[in-house]
């Protein structure tokens, strides 16, 4: 299982870009956490999760 | 007559704390963005006695800012750092203030913000705000950033919170209420989010990392 934003989710094997547009998320509004650390933009195609992984998608709304 | 560097010092170590005032005095806050956020986040770290404080904004005031950000009407049409920096010198005249008149790209964030620890993303734009914050953590490994996402609307201003994400990622707002969603940005609810932006980094600056 990995945890996305908290909860688990059968996911392992998949890319960030994937769990991204899965959670309905627009790629250009979001920053992406994998294990703590920040995955780079660049590296959401070819980085894939694995079985016990934590994720944090924030997607950010406008406004300030 | 305005008070001397020293007497200023000494009215807020007298209210801070010394050893805190010290390290206040001895900080550095980039603030991007200079809109109902950055105008507020800014206002309140000039007030708390940080030392140096470096305002980046490409715009300038228009009449629709004056509803939320710190503007005044005969400012209209100058830039908001240029404006921001007038208030703000008024406000802590020993603040050291760098302004940057320049939009904040991917290519310009490496060198623009080298010189400081504590970053506030305060852009409007749902996109820009994610650039800015993915360019710092990936670029710097050692700097904080604290973001500010969803504060529009008359929702209640107990949704507006701070969380840590992860590491050196902190996000303030509801996290839901866009403007993109139709809801307008109320003073009264910016300034919320803006106060849990510049007290996050108060925070930092003190030595706490927790929320």
């Amino acid at each position: 299982m990995v945890k996305i934003n908290g909860k688990e989710h059968e996911a392992a094997g998949k890319t960030i870009a994937q769990l991204v547009l899965d959670g309905g998320y627009k790629p250009e509004r979001v920053a992406v956490e994998l294990n703590l650390d920040i995955v780079p933009k660049a590296k959401y195609n070819d980085t894939v999760v694995k079985d016990g992984d934590s994720v944090e998608i924030v997607g950010f709304v406008g406004g300030g | 007559m305005i008070p001397s560097k020293e007497e200023m010092f000494a009215a807020l170590a007298e209210r801070h704390g010394t050893d805190m005032q010290k390290k206040l005095s001895e900080a550095s806050v980039a603030v991007c963005g200079l809109g109902g956020l950055g105008s507020n986040i800014s206002i309140a770290l000039a007030r708390a006695g940080v030392g140096r404080l470096h305002i980046i904004d490409f715009d300038k005031v228009d009449i629709s800012n004056l509803n939320r950000q710190q503007y005044f009407p005969d400012q209209l049409g100058i830039p908001k750092t240029e404006a921001l920096e007038q208030t703000l010198s008024r406000i802590a005249p020993y603040c050291h203030i760098t302004a940057d008149t320049v939009k904040l790209t991917p290519d310009n964030i490496p060198s623009m913000l080298k010189d400081e620890k504590f970053i506030c993303e305060a852009f409007d734009k749902a996109d820009q705000k994610a650039m800015l914050v993915n360019t710092v953590l990936e670029t710097y490994p050692d700097k904080y950033i604290v973001a500010g996402s969803g504060m529009a609307g008359t929702f209640s201003a107990n949704l507006i919170h701070t969380r840590r994400v992860a590491g050196r990622f902190y996000l303030c707002g509801d996290e839901v209420n866009g403007v993109a969603e139709g809801e307008g940005l109320f003073a009264s609810r910016v300034l919320v989010c803006a106060a849990h932006q510049a007290h996050m980094i108060i925070r930092l600056i003190s030595g706490e990392t927790e929320c």
